[in-house]
């Protein structure tokens, strides 16, 4: 075989101790993995789980805030938050062309997920009540995912991390303008400003548990960051994280819902920083495993979309091949 | 002067690109394939950007100081003064398609003959529709030939599609007594003269999508006078929600 | 699950004067709406003035296992570069 196509070559290696050495050594030179490229078989399963999952979490991503598309109060925050769920979009659909360089299609993964057999990110579980949860949203639950996703940007798997640059360069706006939306009620009448305050209170533990399990409980952990899929550890990110939002909470006039939140000059290695109050991990793997609160809703929204557009794709796929039969008799 | 026949009729175009571009919001999310769920909200925010321009528009010329969202949010159902067509709910993706198709078709027309208007903001909104109007066009039509020209299933969901459609293409062609004397003073352009030229277009499209053109129907009307279908109170209801509830409030 | 929706690879032009770049894939049933697709995906933002798709099936990739041989033979041809001549002091315009 002299050449070979882009997708869906056999890239499994023997797995000797020499070539996982060998791997190890390019990583660590900070090389990237390309599609092609022979790779350990759980190098390529953790990529695909993780991806899959942080693609699945784009599109799941879009219905809680979707949700309040069609009342957006002002027509400058109604083109603002369509244009932002479908960056959600778009981000799912670069995530799901990443793993599909893996050799997994996207109609498997999308399968998995109406099966209800892969995970995506908890936090979407959760309701959107007010107006108020789209500023939360794009103020604790995106500045969440771009803390865990700027490092991403030098994932050693390349289009994975090709996929990551250009989903950060976009995410850049959507923070700000949850922020923005966040201003404006802590600004506004009393019922906005409790609307304020009463998102908060609803998304910040869940916005933490985003970071996942603590570094001890991590299970794929350690690994990941062996293999520089990963770059820092969750409570690492996680305590930037806090420590960028509190002083943002101050300026909103905004209470977090933590009476154990407090400055820490010890952490940080002696920079300081916030100690928070210990997460409810319980509510974490209930949530995680489907018991949220939206969750049936939200598969049931994607199984929905997916089934009653089965016609349409069949459509699509049945013109083609009119075409291209015409085509050949053409030719 | 004609200054409120103005301001009314650019409410009239306003309110249609509004009520299409908020039912194509409504399916953000619910695509029958990703990739359209990047595509639709694309038109979707084609529409809304132009209704704001042309609300802000209509706020000056009517003179009385009301902004983009005291006509979007604050009208009553029988102040909203779009066509029928851009109401019609989203039925399934064959109804999406057409209603995008038939609208964009006439409104690229419309664009095209208003790039002469006496009205500097109306060129310009000309101008930058016409692209956009293309693109519609261009993008519901190639879904058209598809669902006409795929499946069985597709084929039965479009015709179903052109025959729910059809009372309302009407319409579109009819320059209520407003969009007459803006004609007359040349700010609008007549909406009459886009007949022929629509029909031909839409024949072209549904020969290759062996759909059947539509048959000649008594019109549905209304829409300029607000009097609209049973749907649109629902939609007014949703999208005008915040604002109702919290009167005054700034977002 | 019905048949697989064919993936094409998207390339997209800045501008005139640049090549167009690989910018990432997307489903679609045919060229055009693979076009459109592309369009609505990667060019939301005023990436470009020009795309190409290509059906990925139909590109041909060198194999990573060969790239030593393919690659490697290159590296010590030192007299293809310019840098690899000297000129002397006071000689210009080469």
């Amino acid at each position: 075989m002299y050449s070979q196509g882009l997708l869906k070559q056999d890239t499994a290696a023997v797995e000797s101790e020499e070539f996982l050495a060998a791997f190890q050594d390019r990583i660590d030179a900070e090389e990237k993995i390309e599609p092609n490229d022979r790779m350990p078989a759980a190098y390529r399963k953790t990529l695909v789980r993780q991806i899959g999952q942080h693609a699945h979490s784009e599109i799941v991503g879009m219905l809680p805030e979707g949700n309040w598309i069609t009342r957006a109060p002002t027509l400058k925050r109604k083109a603002a938050l369509l244009a932002k769920v479908q960056d959600e979009g778009g981000h799912g659909l670069y995530l799901y062309a990443a793993a599909e360089t893996l050799g997994v299609s996207r109609e498997k993964m999308t399968g998995e997920l109406l099966a209800g057999t892969a995970k995506y990110s908890s936090i979407f579980n959760y309701p959107t009540l007010s107006w108020a949860d789209i500023g939360a949203i794009g103020w604790l639950v995106d500045g969440a995912a771009i803390m865990n996703q700027i490092p991403l940007c030098r994932c050693s798997y390349g289009p994975y991390a090709r996929a990551m640059i250009r989903i950060c360069r976009e995410e850049s706006f959507h923070q700000r303008q949850g922020f923005e939306i966040m201003t404006r009620l802590s600004q506004g009448s009393s019922e906005q400003k409790s609307m304020a305050q009463d998102a908060l209170d609803r998304w910040w533990w869940p916005s933490l548990m985003m970071f996942g399990p603590h570094d001890a409980a991590s299970r794929h952990s350690e690994q990941s960051m062996k293999w520089k899929i990963k770059r820092f550890t969750n409570d690492s990110l996680r305590q930037k994280f806090i420590d960028a939002i509190v002083p943002q909470a101050e300026y909103l006039q905004l209470k977090i819902p933590d009476p154990e939140l407090k400055w820490d000059p010890e952490r940080n290695d002696g920079a300081g920083g916030y100690a928070h109050g210990p997460i409810d991990w319980d509510e974490f793997r209930r949530v995680l495993k489907g018991q949220g609160p939206m969750a049936r809703e939200r598969l049931r929204a994607r199984r929905e979309a997916w089934e009653t557009g089965a016609w349409v794709r069949e459509a699509a796929l049945a013109h083609a091949d009119k075409r291209d039969r015409q085509r050949a008799q053409v030719a | 002067m004609g200054c409120a026949a103005f301001a009314r009729a650019l409410l009239e175009l306003a309110d249609d690109h509004l009520i299409l571009g908020h039912r194509l919001s409504e399916c953000c999310g619910h695509a029958p394939i990703l990739e359209e769920d990047l595509a639709m909200p694309n038109l979707a925010l084609d529409l809304i950007g132009r209704a704001r321009e042309l609300y802000s528009r209509a706020g000056e010329v009517e003179g009385l100081g009301r902004s983009e969202d005291e006509f979007a949010y604050l009208r009553s159902e029988r102040e909203f003064l779009n066509c029928l067509l851009v109401e019609r709910p989203n039925r399934d993706f064959a109804h999406i398609m057409l209603r995008q198709f038939y609208f964009s078709n006439f409104m690229e027309l419309y664009w095209l003959r208003a790039a002469d208007s006496r009205d500097a903001t109306v060129r310009g909104a000309a101008a930058k529709s016409v692209n956009e109007m293309k693109y519609h066009i261009r993008h519901s039509g190639e879904w058209i030939v598809r669902l006409g020209d795929g499946t069985g299933e597709s084929a039965r969901r479009a015709a179903e599609a052109v025959g729910e459609l059809q009372f309302y293409i009407d319409e579109l062609f009819i320059p209520s007594a407003s969009a007459e004397i803006c004609f007359e003073t040349g700010l609008l352009p007549d909406r009459r003269s886009m007949r022929e030229e629509w029909d031909q277009r839409v024949e072209r499209v549904f020969t290759m999508a062996k759909l059947d053109f539509p048959e000649p129907v008594p019109a549905l009307t209304g829409g300029r006078t607000g009097r609209h279908d049973e749907c649109l109170g629902h939609l007014l209801a949703e999208m005008q929600h915040l604002q109702r509830v919290y009167p005054g409030a700034e977002w | 699950m019905t048949d697989l929706m064919p993936i094409w690879e998207v390339f997209v032009r800045p501008r005139n004067g640049l090549a167009h770049k690989h910018v990432g894939s997307l489903h679609a049933g045919d060229e055009e709406l693979a076009l459109q697709a592309a369009r609505d995906v990667y060019t939301r933002r005023n990436e470009g003035n020009s795309i190409w798709v290509v059906r990925s099936e139909h590109i041909a990739a060198s194999d990573p296992d060969r790239a030593a041989e393919n690659f490697q033979p290159s590296a010590d041809k030192v007299y293809r570069h310019p840098t690899f001549y000297s000129v002397p002091d006071g000689v210009e315009n080469l």
